[in-house]
């Protein structure tokens, strides 16, 4: 597979048939950044061994990111030992592409102190078959490279193959991802609780699973606005970008 | 017998009141080395103070109020702990630690019972508290007091031989076993003709004062022998589960060993209360402060080595007793023996 | 008194006893079948750093399995970093690796730079660098004092106490937090030095190879600690890396690996001249000796910094909102722990959408139950203080 870092800012670059006149006035398109030669290296030796098992990949701020299917997860791994020489294993984790449910309900935008996602769902780089996607980064001690993995998994029953028996570092990893995201790790020998206890019911890191300290208490916005003591005698009590007393709210749940 | 203050006593009421010095110099002792070591000596070293405010000067009254604190805490004993088991131990520790005081001479007639075989009547009775130890491991129905336990049964044993190698040196030159013998010993001896000093056996017994103080190191479970009492892996071993006035028994018998060992280091290496140019009644009156600083010198040693060092791992103290200490003890024996009969 | 019962789902501890019978000992016990004693390490232990627990299986005093169980101090950060801004998440994540504080916001403030495409300015890239260094010296001089501690010595820890005293009241003096300065910004940090600053940092700097001096006599130096510590714990380098273990751990196993050197450049690293230290060994002793000669390298960098340290504004032209363009972003960094990293998934908002923390201990740790068969009880003990690990890193 040639070698394409597909860039934004590439996009409007001239294409190959547009040879302008040398006296054109358009700008001098910008050269095309050389392509980091341990990325070339990497695709290139992935190309010889997984072929058509790599779907996408890309240039991620000068990380490469790479989607493989998912039947070829457990290959990677070896290929990774042995072919990359990727000694190193960083992280296994997961990622939920849904958007997450708005906080406070819709009229929650006046507040900024808390971020404001956006509510369509979008993936990142290497693009994503779907919602769940299991990733993770291995590492190079001795060609000084690497790269991250990822792989889409099925939003019904997440499963793919596990690391173990190549990466032991793995175990933990995989008992955390599926903690969080539910995803299973078929050939892992104990896939049980890492930090919740053996009766947890959910997958924490989903996005449609709330985060109990704001449901239960809202998010009160920037409260330390406060008047200056001159001012509080002159004007409300409460300053304007005060959240409004929820006391309804505040007493119902135990507090966060 | 008679004091300078020429009263005669019968011999039940000279016991009683030797008994009763004895039973005050227990906590005393500990509290003196606990204090003076453990609280200030200790805190210097590590550069801090220790106790300040307790008693106005520099804390003095600490180890006082936490004995009474002590005293007054509940008397707890876990679920599943033999209760009778348990609350002997303490009382065992203690009562060996008291029979060792009864041989250690302060002066000429300031001695419990001054015994022929003093020396082996002394290491013989110190090794009972490794039946203490052992009682309050399994009693306590708690693993890591199990493992304290364990671990002090098989070092309190294996570093009997080194005490005793250490000893019997002293006791070859001094050709008794009398505790009282070997200070006189000691103070009317001489060195290859020099005698203004008399004969600390330190100087000639130096090998064998090493042995004794590592041997009692161990004895004392103190670092870096302190496996059984390992503060970072078990938190108080065989004691842990001891609160309240047991505890204070432990402790009191833990720092009241010692002073029995220091003192008894005092007087078969440094001479015990004997000073070489004082007789009669005034050894009666300085006795007691003579071996009182020079067993605060040898506690000194130990308990400067205490703060120190890291400890040393059960089998390795277990080879360093087996295959370094008992040859050096033996070959010690074998020289002192040359130079005895030799000389 | 033994309990033979295994919690559900967890791994029977099975073992093969044939295979430790080329262990001394272990021939006996093999042949007596004395019952196996399952004791629980922690989480209120002083042996375990903090709320790790470790269930092992003994065979008298030796361990034949151990299962680490984490996750006592675990906050959700990874979910909380959803619902925050950035620089609500810097406050946060100084929390992680609590002893060395300063380094955790690195990597998180680097990923968010280069998210946006702004560069701080050289003069507050080397005064971060100066400040993870410090933290470096900081929480080393603790673990060579405290590693003394958890081996028998009870005085060094507090050497190690107070020698650390003075690089705290350094990084208070710059940052204003101890513990946790909080002091990057997205474009530069909140504040310059304070002057006077860098004359204090170089006498402080002085003592500190003093203070590793002493500590290499009085601890380093020791029989005791050498038969304690040498050849206890060790681990080879590939399966090392395999595991994911990093920083100090690895390089004492001879993996000559380190992220300021060998890594993304970050920070005012490219710069400087350190060298990176190796030990073949692989042992407790080993991770000590690695530690000990990176104090005094930190050292050694901190004065080069001093002495390069440029002038000029503290922080780069960033808007008021900071919202971060769409994009993921990696970053990785060589923290004291080991190596550090955030994978940063940013849609454009004013906090990211999903931070992934890599963090230095969590694998570390993760090597306990290979490393831990067959090893006694105090042996424990030395292999937790000798891979340093912080609870907060473990479990986030």
């Amino acid at each position: 597979m040639p070698d394409e870092t597909p860039e934004p800012s590439d996009a409007e670059a001239p294409a190959a048939g547009d040879a302008p006149a040398p006296a054109e006035a358009e700008p001098e398109p910008e050269p095309e950044p050389e392509p980091d030669p341990r990325h070339v290296e990497l695709l290139a030796r992935l190309d010889a061994t997984l072929g058509d098992a790599v779907i996408e990949h890309a240039d991620a701020l000068g990380n490469l990111v790479v989607r493989i299917r998912n039947d070829a997860w457990g290959r990677f791994a070896e290929v990774a030992k042995s072919d990359l020489e990727c000694d190193y294993l960083s992280f296994v984790s997961g990622i939920d592409w849904a958007p997450a449910p708005k906080e406070g309900g819709d009229d929650g935008g006046s507040d900024t102190s808390s971020p404001v996602q956006p509510t369509e769902m979008t993936f990142g780089a290497a693009g994503s078959g779907g919602r769940f996607q299991v990733f993770a980064h291995v590492q190079s001690t001795t060609k000084l490279w690497g790269l991250t993995v990822k792989v889409d998994v099925d939003e019904a029953d997440p499963a793919v193959a596990s690391w173990v028996s190549v990466y032991p570092g793995a175990d933990w990893h995989e008992r955390e991802t599926w903690e969080m995201y539910g995803v299973r790790f078929d050939g892992h020998p104990s896939l049980r609780h890492l930090y919740l206890p053996a009766e947890f019911e959910g997958h924490p890191l989903r996005k449609d699973f709330p985060l109990l300290a704001r449901v239960v208490k809202p998010w009160p916005g920037l409260v330390d606005v406060e008047a200056m003591p001159e001012e509080a005698s002159a004007s409300e009590p409460t300053s304007a970008e005060d959240a409004t007393e929820e006391p309804a709210a505040v007493t119902e749940g135990g507090g966060a | 017998m008679s004091l300078t203050l020429a009263l005669e006593v019968g011999w039940g009421t000279t016991m009683a009141i030797k008994t009763l010095v004895v039973l005050m110099i227990i906590p005393l002792g500990a509290l003196i080395l606990g204090y003076t070591f453990l609280l200030k000596m200790m805190s210097h070293m590590q550069s801090r103070l220790g106790p300040m405010d307790p008693g106005g000067f520099h804390g003095w009254f600490q180890l006082i109020g936490d004995g009474m604190k002590f005293i007054q805490k509940e008397d707890l004993m876990p679920d599943g702990a033999d209760r009778k088991v348990m609350a002997g131990a303490p009382a065992v520790v203690l009562i060996s630690t008291f029979l060792v005081f009864l041989v250690i001479p302060m002066g000429p007639d300031l001695v419990v019972k001054d015994l022929d075989v003093g020396v082996f009547y002394a290491l013989a009775v110190s090794s009972l508290s490794v039946i203490g130890v052992l009682m309050a491991g399994w009693a306590s129905a708690n693993k890591y007091a199990l493992l304290g336990a364990l671990r002090a049964a098989g070092q309190l044993i294996a570093y009997e031989l080194p005490l005793l190698l250490a000893v019997v040196g002293v006791v070859m030159q001094a050709g008794t076993m009398s505790l009282q013998g070997i200070v006189y010993a000691q103070r009317d001896g001489s060195i290859f003709g020099v005698d203004w000093i008399g004969n600390p056996f330190i100087l000639t017994q130096f090998i064998g004062f090493l042995l004794f103080l590592i041997a009692a190191q161990a004895e004392l479970t103190q670092t870096p022998f302190d496996m059984p009492v390992a503060e970072s892996e078990l938190v108080a071993g065989y004691m842990v589960e001891y609160t309240g006035f047991r505890f204070l028994f432990f402790f009191m018998g833990e720092f009241g060993t010692a002073f029995a060992f220091a003192a008894i280091a005092a007087t078969l290496f440094l001479g015990g209360w004997s000073v070489p140019w004082v007789h009669g009644d005034m050894a009666n009156l300085l006795g007691p402060f003579v071996l009182f600083a020079k067993l605060m010198f040898v506690a000194f040693l130990m308990f400067w080595a205490r703060f120190t060092y890291p400890r040393l791992r059960e089998d390795q103290l277990q080879a360093f007793a087996w295959k370094v200490l008992i040859p050096i003890g033996l070959l010690n024996l074998l020289v002192t023996a040359v130079f005895k009969v030799g000389f | 008194m033994s309990t033979t019962e295994t919690p559900a789902g967890v791994p029977s501890f099975e073992l093969d006893r044939n295979a430790l019978r080329h262990l001394a000992d272990a021939q006996i016990n093999v042949e007596l079948d004395t019952g196996d004693m399952i004791l629980n390490l922690g989480p209120q232990h002083p042996a375990t750093h903090g709320t790790l627990r470790l269930v092992v299986r003994l065979d008298g005093e030796r361990v034949l399995a151990a299962d680490p169980v984490i996750g006592y101090m675990h906050r959700g950060y990874e979910k909380l970093t959803e619902v925050r801004t950035y620089p609500q998440i810097t406050t946060l994540i100084n929390r992680i690796d609590w002893l060395s504080s300063f380094a955790n916001e690195v990597p998180f403030i680097n990923a968010a730079e280069k998210l946006m495409g702004i560069e701080a300015p050289p003069r507050a890239t080397y005064i971060r660098t100066i400040l993870t260094e410090l933290s470096r010296i900081s929480t080393f001089i603790l673990f060579l004092g405290e590693m003394g501690l958890q081996v028998g010595a009870l005085t060094p820890a507090f050497y190690g106490f107070r020698d650390r005293e003075h690089v705290l009241n350094l990084i208070e003096g710059a940052t204003g937090g101890r513990f946790h300065p909080n002091f990057n910004r997205i474009g530069g940090l909140k504040d310059d030095l304070p002057w006077g600053w860098v004359s204090e940092t170089r006498s402080v700097m002085k003592m500190m190879l003093d203070s590793c001096d002493q500590f290499e006599d009085l601890v380093a130096g020791n029989e005791i600690f050498h038969a304690r510590t040498k050849g206890i714990g060790v681990i080879p380098g590939d399966i090392g890396t395999a595991y994911g273990v990093s920083g100090s751990n690895i390089r004492a196993s001879g993996v000559d690996w380190d992220l300021r050197r060998d890594g993304e450049p970050y920070l005012a690293y490219p710069d400087l001249d350190f060298k990176v230290w190796t030990h073949a060994d692989g042992d407790s002793f080993a991770r000590y000796w690695v530690r000990l000669q990176e104090t005094r390298e930190s050292v050694r960098m901190v004065l080069q910094l001093l002495d390069g340290l440029p002038s000029g504004p503290v922080m780069a032209k960033v808007p008021r909102i900071i919202k971060v363009p769409e994009g993921e972003a990696w970053v990785e960094t060589e923290n004291p722990l080991g190596q550090m990293g955030y994978y940063v998934v940013s849609k454009g908002a004013t906090g990211p959408f999903r931070c992934k923390i890599r963090s230095a201990s969590f694998s570390n740790v993760s090597i306990l139950p290979w490393l831990l068969r067959g090893v006694y009880v105090p042996d424990v003990v030395t292999i937790l203080a000798s891979l340093y690990f912080i609870l907060g890193d473990i479990d986030r």
